[in-house]
């Protein structure tokens, strides 16, 4: 790492109607050094991001590249002043061979107008082998893993000579392994001069990987610090702007009665795949089982099935006693069963319902919210009054319409809303989706708690350590099938071998 | 993108405006509410004035100000007086007339529009329930006045809520998309009633075997004419039927929890299902509704002024398709489909060929300026999001402004 500035931001100030997204805000970036932005969600870190990279235009501030001022009117034109962005999700053309997605734009040609794959082939591999991303140039993008595709889009960015490589929550889809071998790379970059400003909310990994930390709060830059020597509970406080409780503090369980069973449960997705391969599991009253896995190892439509939502091809579902063989979610709502959905914006809510009418979506067919067909908006409402208070929810009262929450507060509507029906099975897909610190913090307590009021949790989950520090046992799902089962103390390491595979092989062997 | 979401800052406004844009945009939409269609008609006006001025050469504002008085609702204004017979009393008369079966056409498309879905069959469905009304008002001569007019009113309603239902039906079954199955349903009771009231059709007129008309309804079926005289196609009371209906619509979206479950469906289909609602029950339910409003308005245009229904009729009418436009315009609520309908069903009074001066106004044209209007409102409904975008820009300027000076 050189002390010189290969880019500086100074001012930055960037308005959308209503909100000030970033308030004056200064960054800079060393060569060969990784510079952290940390910050929760919608504290200004990819719009400050978007600025440099061309796709929103700052209100005010100055930018300069090497010393220069520069204009960045487009991703064009922070192409050519050697800034590459790689987006959360990936801007890639399936179809395509990896070669050809990275020469896309700025092509080899023969004869001026055939692609010349071998020369880039050539390229593709010089280029890989230059800072140590190995891939296979001929492979279809379709073909490969997430991982896979994330370094063809650094590749891509650095074949179109990005000396500022931009990455945004990069590790946001891949798995603990995989997320190493990405730090590997992020290394080998900067040894070679390249210098990388690094998007996160994950304080673990700024600790890992960062030079330098800057952390954002409602769009402001509270701090600029380097990384050595500082403490995950320090930056949480920083982003926060409050002392924030990382580890959960829990009891150990209690289990009581077997409350939910599964039993050989078969389910296939939309394009008649089979996700869930005989799946069988039970949870108890007072503990929460975790259910780890990489996405796409059957995790949706195991929960789907679970809640009615999906038809299983086979198996069936015992809730209080009672078993269910394809049910409707009328009879798993009625059977006892609360369900916190992946997606809280295209199930959890009906965003132009207000939150009193979110609040009843399972309740409005029975008294006190309706008799005999008639509705009392006013009972939802007092109940909504009186839930929103307990739960914290802040942004809105009853009327308020449930689009204009924030995330996190939307979250927590969702989770009054399935804990106040006195659930004894709560179903948890992804409850921390997208959430920040502190509403994550939120909904981890109240997960115990309920754990605690002797519900049967079920907890599926793609963040490894929501699922290392909250279960009371640990499966993990691989390619639909159950291949391992942990205890609480079990390493990261060992959970994410299994999720990769691993431990199926060894009991095959 | 995700990180455009509240961020109060300490620009934060001291006049007690909402500061999050999700607020922000929930109010300009609530304005929007009522503004944009307002706009939406301006707009509408503004180009149909364009044609005036091309295809007559006329100043456009005296033509409006004739299509005005031919609605009768110059009859509203306290200082125009009106002599004996009152010609704006009759004109607007017939405004109201027509008001009816647009109110309630307007209400069917409004209905399965909140439930997500687009119901183009309010003519086909208005046609069942105006032959079935022809058939049952013409049949059981004798019967008590208002038992008769109950039993027709009931069985149409009831006819066009199952012919409704069909196409929901077949969208909740096998996901037969509503639009390209109501659209066949509309020919099919167009068929069916050229072939029942034609030459030689089983319904066709008893005593006159040469015209291709049913027979009348029972004196007994027909519905009081409340204002004006019978004889000239006064006021029936229908309009009060219509306007009931506005509160039942409102009623039933808003304090039931089958309102609950349609507009659950229509926001958020996926939602509702994990609420547990069942999605194709309400899409069957909503278009059966929905074809229950426009089966209504047939057998009111049946009872209160048409009493007979001819092959020309069944071709010509357009009550079911201008209820797409009164909803759009309405926006799908009932004091909106009211106040549309009412634009609507002024339109197609002033502009008739009876009540326009022609020396003003071509007449051969008068009436297409009515679809005219009615297309270009159609079309500038759709552009509302623009009209919020432009709004929004402005306010971006104005705040660009404020931060230089």
């Amino acid at each position: 790492m050189s002390e010189r500035s290969v880019l500086e931001m100074r001012g930055i100030v960037k308005r959308f109607p209503g909100i000030l997204a970033n308030d004056n805000v200064s960054f800079d970036l060393k060569q060969g050094e990784v510079h952290a932005l940390l910050g929760e969600n919608g504290a200004g870190k990819s719009t400050l991001m978007n600025v440099l990279y061309g796709l929103y235009r700052p209100d005010e501030g100055e930018i300069r590249i090497g010393g220069k001022p520069v204009q960045i009117g487009s991703p064009r034109a922070a192409i050519e002043n050697g800034v590459g962005m790689v987006h959360q999700h990936f801007m890639l053309i399936p179809v395509m061979t990896v070669a050809e997605n990275i020469v896309l734009a700025n092509e080899p040609r023969t004869k001026g107008i055939f692609l010349d794959h071998a020369v880039a082939e050539t390229r593709v591999h010089e280029l890989s082998e230059r800072f140590g991303l190995a891939v296979g140039p001929r492979d279809l993008v379709a073909d490969i893993t997430v991982g896979m595709q994330q370094r063809v889009e650094i590749l891509k960015a650095l074949y179109r000579g990005a000396d500022i490589l931009i990455l945004d929550e990069p590790t946001a889809v891949l798995t603990p392994q995989e997320a190493k071998e990405l730090f590997e790379i992020i290394r080998s970059l900067t040894a070679q001069g390249k210098s990388i400003v690094f998007i996160t909310h994950k304080l673990n990994e700024v600790l890992e990987i960062a030079d330098r930390i800057t952390v954002l709060r409602r769009g402001v830059r509270v701090e600029t610090l380097a990384a050595e020597g500082a403490t995950e509970a320090g930056l949480a406080r920083l982003m926060v702007g409050r002392e924030v409780l990382l580890r959960v503090d829990k009891q150990p369980a209690e289990p009581g009665d077997s409350l939910l069973q599964v039993e050989g449960l078969h389910v296939v997705d939309d394009r008649g795949i089979e996700k869930v391969r005989g799946v069988s599991f039970e949870v108890r009253a007072g503990e929460i089982l975790g259910i780890a896995g990489v996405d796409g190892n059957g995790q949706t439509e195991l929960v789907d099935a679970l809640t009615g939502l999906r038809r299983s091809e086979g198996g069936h579902v015992v809730v209080g006693g009672k078993e269910h063989r394809n049910p409707t979610p009328r009879e798993m709502l009625d059977s006892g069963q609360g369900h916190i959905p992946q997606d809280r914006q295209r199930r959890g809510l009906i965003l132009d319902f207000t939150l009193a009418e979110n609040i009843a979506l399972h309740d409005y067919c029975y008294p006190p919210d309706s008799k005999w067909g008639w509705l009392y908006p006013r009972r939802l409402a007092t109940r909504a009054a009186r839930l929103l208070k307990e739960f914290d929810v802040r942004g809105g009262g009853p009327q308020t319409r449930a689009s204009s929450l924030s995330g996190g507060n939307q979250q927590k509507v969702i989770v009054a809303r399935e804990v106040s029906r006195d659930p004894r099975v709560l179903i948890a897909a992804q409850p921390t989706r997208g959430l920040d610190v502190g509403a994550i913090e939120f909904v981890h307590r109240r997960l115990i708690e309920e754990r605690n009021e002797g519900r049967a949790i079920l907890l599926v989950s793609l963040e490894l350590d929501e699922i290392l520090s909250l279960s009371d046992r640990i499966l993990v799902i691989y390619e639909g099938e159950i291949v391992a089962e942990f205890a609480p103390g079990v390493s990261e390491e060992e959970v994410g071998v299994a999720m990769t595979g691993g431990g199926r092989r060894e009991a095959a062997a | 993108m995700s990180d455009v979401e509240p961020v109060g800052g300490p620009e934060g406004e001291s006049d007690g405006a909402p500061s999050s844009a999700a607020a922000r945009l929930a109010v300009l939409q609530r304005v929007g509410g009522i503004v944009t269609p307002l706009i939406t008609v301006v707009f509408a006006f503004l180009v149909g004035g364009l044609v005036v001025v091309a295809t007559t050469g006329k100043n456009p504002l005296t033509t409006y100000k004739a299509i005005f008085d031919g609605s009768g609702l110059n009859w509203l204004l306290p200082w125009e007086t009106c002599s004996d017979p009152c010609t704006a009393a009759l004109n607007f008369q017939q405004t109201l007339i027509i008001w009816i079966p647009l109110v309630l056409a307007g209400l069917a498309v409004a209905f399965a529009f909140r439930c997500g879905l687009f119901n183009i069959g309010g003519q086909g469905q208005y046609l069942v329930g105006a032959i079935v009304a022809v058939w049952v008002g013409s049949s059981f001569q004798g019967l008590t006045p208002v038992l008769h007019i109950l039993l027709t009113i009931v069985a149409a309603s009831l006819s066009g809520a199952l012919y409704g239902g069909i196409a929901g039906l077949l969208k909740a079954t096998v996901g037969a998309h509503e639009v390209i199955t109501t659209i066949m349903l509309n020919w099919i009771a167009v068929w069916v009633g050229i072939f029942l009231f034609g030459l030689g059709g089983p319904l066709q007129n008893d005593t006159q075997p040469w015209v291709p008309v049913s027979n009348d309804v029972a004196e007994g079926a027909k519905l009081t004419v409340f204002w004006g005289d019978p004889i000239l196609q006064g006021l029936h009371a229908g309009l009060f039927v219509a306007m009931g209906f506005l509160v039942v619509f409102w009623v039933m979206l808003n304090r039931t929890t089958l309102g609950y479950e349609v507009r659950a469906v229509g926001f958020n289909p996926e939602a509702a299902r994990y609420g547990g609602i069942s999605v194709s029950r309400n899409y069957f339910l909503a278009m059966a509704i929905a074809g229950l409003f426009a089966g209504l308005a047939g057998s009111l245009d049946i009872l209160g002024w048409q009493y007979r229904l001819n092959v020309n009729d069944i071709q010509v009418s357009q009550v079911g398709f201008i209820g797409i436009a009164v909803a759009l315009l309405g926006r799908n609520t009932a004091i909106g489909t009211g106040l549309a309908a009412m634009l609507f069903a002024a339109l197609v009074t002033g502009t008739s060929t009876r009540n326009l001066d022609p020396e003003i106004f071509r007449p051969e044209l008068a009436s297409n300026l009515t679809l005219l209007i009615q297309g270009l409102v159609v079309l500038f409904v759709g552009a509302d999001v623009l009209i919020l975008y432009l709004w929004s820009l402005r306010r971006k300027a104005r705040l660009g402004r404020a931060a230089a000076g």
